[in-house]
C-alpha cells in the first residue's frame, strides 16, 4: 500500500462494509441451491443478477445469514420457442437478452419492446427474468409482461416445484406466492394468436426510471373486430393488474373513438394508484387511461396491419 | 463456505489471487485491494453509474456485485482504455471527452466513458436523443451532459470510419 493511504480510511475497509455479514455459496445445480436454501430456513437468500437485492443488502434492509449465488446454474440459462410458436425462457435469461434476442422479436415483440425501457444497459446486462419476477416491484416491466402474456412460471422447491400463473404470483408490492425455499427455473410464454396487434406506452420521469405508469396491450382482430384483447397496466396498484373489464368491452366489437372513450373509463375504474413523492394517484389514474388509449390504438393498428 | 474466500480474476489483463469478505462490494475491491482508483465509488446503491466497469464483456455497476461474484470474471476498468495508462496516449474515446470538454469535475467520467464504450458497441447511436438515453443511468453534476453527448457523438463517427 502506497504510504499517503496508510491514514486513508479506505485503507481500514473492513470498518467500512456496507452490508451486513453473510457467508457466501456458489450453487452449481438447482437441486443445491434449494437444499442450501432450505437448510437455512428463511436466512438464506437467492442471489443472480443481484440488481434489487445488493442496494437492499447495501442499505442493510436485508441481512441473510448465507447468499446463494444461482448465477453459474448451466440449466436455468436458455431461451427456446416451443412447438405452438411460444417461449420457454430460462429464470438466468438477462433482460438485454430478453431486448435483443432475434426470437423475442419475431414471436413478443411487445417484450422487446418493454425490455427497452427497463432502468439501464448496465442493469440490463445483469439483471435477469427470475430475479425480477421474484422482486415484484409493483413498477417493474417485467412482472407487467408475466401478466399480460399470461406466463407460466415453474419453480423448483424442496417438494419438487410446480407452475404457478403470472396472474397468481403477485400478491403485493414486492411479495408473491412464492415460498421460502421455493426459486423460479423458468417463464414459458404460450403462443399468441397469428398476426396479434401489441403496444406497449410508458411514462417514467427520467429515461429508466421506474415508471409512473405503463399500460401493454395484445390484440386479435378478426373480420375487422377485436376477437380477443389482453390489456395490462402497473405502477397503479400493488402488483400488475389486467383490465378485464376494459378487456370485456372491446371483445366483438371495431375499435372506434366513443369505444376508446368508455375504455379508458374501464381502465381508470380498474386501478387503484397510491400517492407518493414522483406522482399524486390522480395524476397516475388520469396517466393510466391516457397510455391504455394510445396502447389500444396503437394495438389495433399494428393488427390491422397497418403502422402504428 | 467460510468467513473469508479466495478469489481469481483477471483485471486490466493481469491475474490477481486474493482473500475477500464475501461482503466486500466489486467497487471497494478493485479500490482499496488492487489500489485501482480510476473506478470511483459515488452513490453506492446503483443509482449514479460512476463505478460502471465491464465484467466479461458487459458494462455492469461495480457497486451491485461482490467481488465473490466476480470470481473466475475478465474485468476491464477505466485504466485499461489509454494504452500504458498514460495520458499521452488517450483511445479515441477518451480523446474525444478531452476535446469537447466532456468533463468538468471528473467524478463521473470513468463511469461515463466504460458505459459509452459497451453502447458503442451495442448501439446504433443514430441520434443524440439516443445517446442522451443511453447516458441517463450515469449522473453528472458539472457539465449539464451537453459536451459529454458531444464526445459520444463524435466517437459514433470514429466507430463507422473505422468500419468503412
Amino acid at each position: 500500500m502506497p504510504s499517503w493511504k496508510k491514514d486513508c480510511p479506505c485503507s481500514r475497509a473492513n470498518e467500512f462494509m456496507k452490508p451486513a455479514q453473510f457467508e457466501y455459496l456458489r450453487a452449481a445445480s438447482i437441486a443445491e441451491a434449494v437444499a442450501a436454501l432450505s437448510a437455512q430456513a428463511g436466512e438464506g437468500k437467492i442471489i443472480a443478477g443481484g440488481q434489487s437485492l445488493v442496494p437492499m443488502l447495501n442499505f442493510r434492509l436485508l441481512k441473510p445469514l448465507l447468499l446463494i449465488d444461482i448465477m453459474g446454474i448451466a440449466e436455468l440459462k436458455f431461451l427456446e420457442e416451443t412447438p405452438g410458436g411460444g417461449l420457454r425462457i430460462g429464470a438466468l435469461t438477462k433482460h438485454h437478452t430478453l431486448e435483443t434476442s432475434p426470437l423475442v422479436k419475431r414471436l413478443f415483440p411487445v417484450l422487446s419492446e418493454a425490455m427497452s425501457h427497463v432502468a439501464h444497459l448496465a442493469i440490463r446486462n445483469r439483471g435477469t427474468i427470475g430475479g425480477s419476477l421474484s422482486h415484484a416491484d409493483p413498477a417493474a416491466e417485467l412482472p407487467l409482461m408475466a401478466v399480460l402474456l399470461d406466463a407460466r412460471i415453474r419453480t423448483a422447491s424442496p417438494e419438487g416445484g410446480r407452475t404457478i400463473a403470472a396472474a397468481d404470483l403477485f400478491v403485493a408490492a414486492l411479495t408473491t406466492r412464492l415460498l421460502e425455499s421455493e426459486i423460479i427455473v423458468e417463464v414459458e410464454l404460450p403462443a399468441l394468436a397469428p398476426a396479434t396487434g401489441w403496444a406497449f406506452e410508458e411514462v417514467s420521469r427520467r429515461a429508466g426510471d421506474f415508471a409512473l405508469a405503463a399500460v401493454g396491450v395484445l390484440l386479435a382482430v378478426e373480420k375487422g373486430k377485436v376477437s380477443s384483447a389482453s390489456i395490462a397496466m402497473m405502477g397503479v396498484a400493488e402488483t400488475p393488474l389486467r383490465a378485464a373489464r376494459a378487456e370485456a368491452l372491446i371483445k366483438g366489437r371495431a375499435i372506434d373513438a366513443s369505444l376508446l372513450d368508455e375504455l379508458v373509463t374501464a381502465v381508470r375504474d380498474a386501478c387503484e394508484p397510491n400517492t407518493d413523492l414522483h406522482a399524486s394517484a390522480d395524476y397516475r389514474r388520469h396517466l393510466v387511461g391516457v397510455l391504455a388509449r394510445r396502447a389500444v390504438i396503437a394495438a389495433w393498428k399494428r393488427a390491422l396491419g397497418e403502422q402504428p | 463456505m467460510s468467513a473469508v474466500m479466495n478469489i481469481k480474476l483477471t483485471v486490466n489483463g493481469v491475474v490477481y489471487e486474493k482473500t475477500v469478505e464475501p461482503r466486500l462490494l466489486l467497487v471497494d475491491f478493485l479500490r482499496q485491494d488492487l489500489h485501482l482508483t480510476g473506478t470511483h465509488a459515488g452513490c453506492e446503491h446503483g443509482v449514479c453509474g460512476a463505478c460502471t466497469i465491464i465484467v466479461d464483456g458487459d458494462s455492469v455497476r461495480s457497486c451491485l456485485m461482490f467481488a465473490v461474484q466476480a470470481d473466475g470474471c475478465k474485468i476491464e476498468t477505466v485504466e485499461s482504455l489509454a494504452r500504458l495508462g498514460s495520458v499521452d496516449s488517450l483511445n479515441p474515446l477518451q480523446e474525444s471527452f478531452r476535446s469537447h470538454h466532456g468533463l468538468q469535475c471528473g467524478f463521473c467520467t470513468p463511469g461515463m466513458l466504460m458505459t459509452s464504450t459497451d453502447l458503442l458497441k451495442k448501439y446504433p447511436l443514430a441520434t443524440d436523443e439516443e445517446i442522451r438515453e443511453g447516458l441517463s443511468g450515469n449522473l453528472c453534476r458539472c457539465t449539464g451532459y451537453e459536451h459529454i453527448v458531444q464526445a459520444v457523438r463524435t466517437a459514433v463517427g470514429q466507430r463507422e470510419e473505422s468500419e468503412k
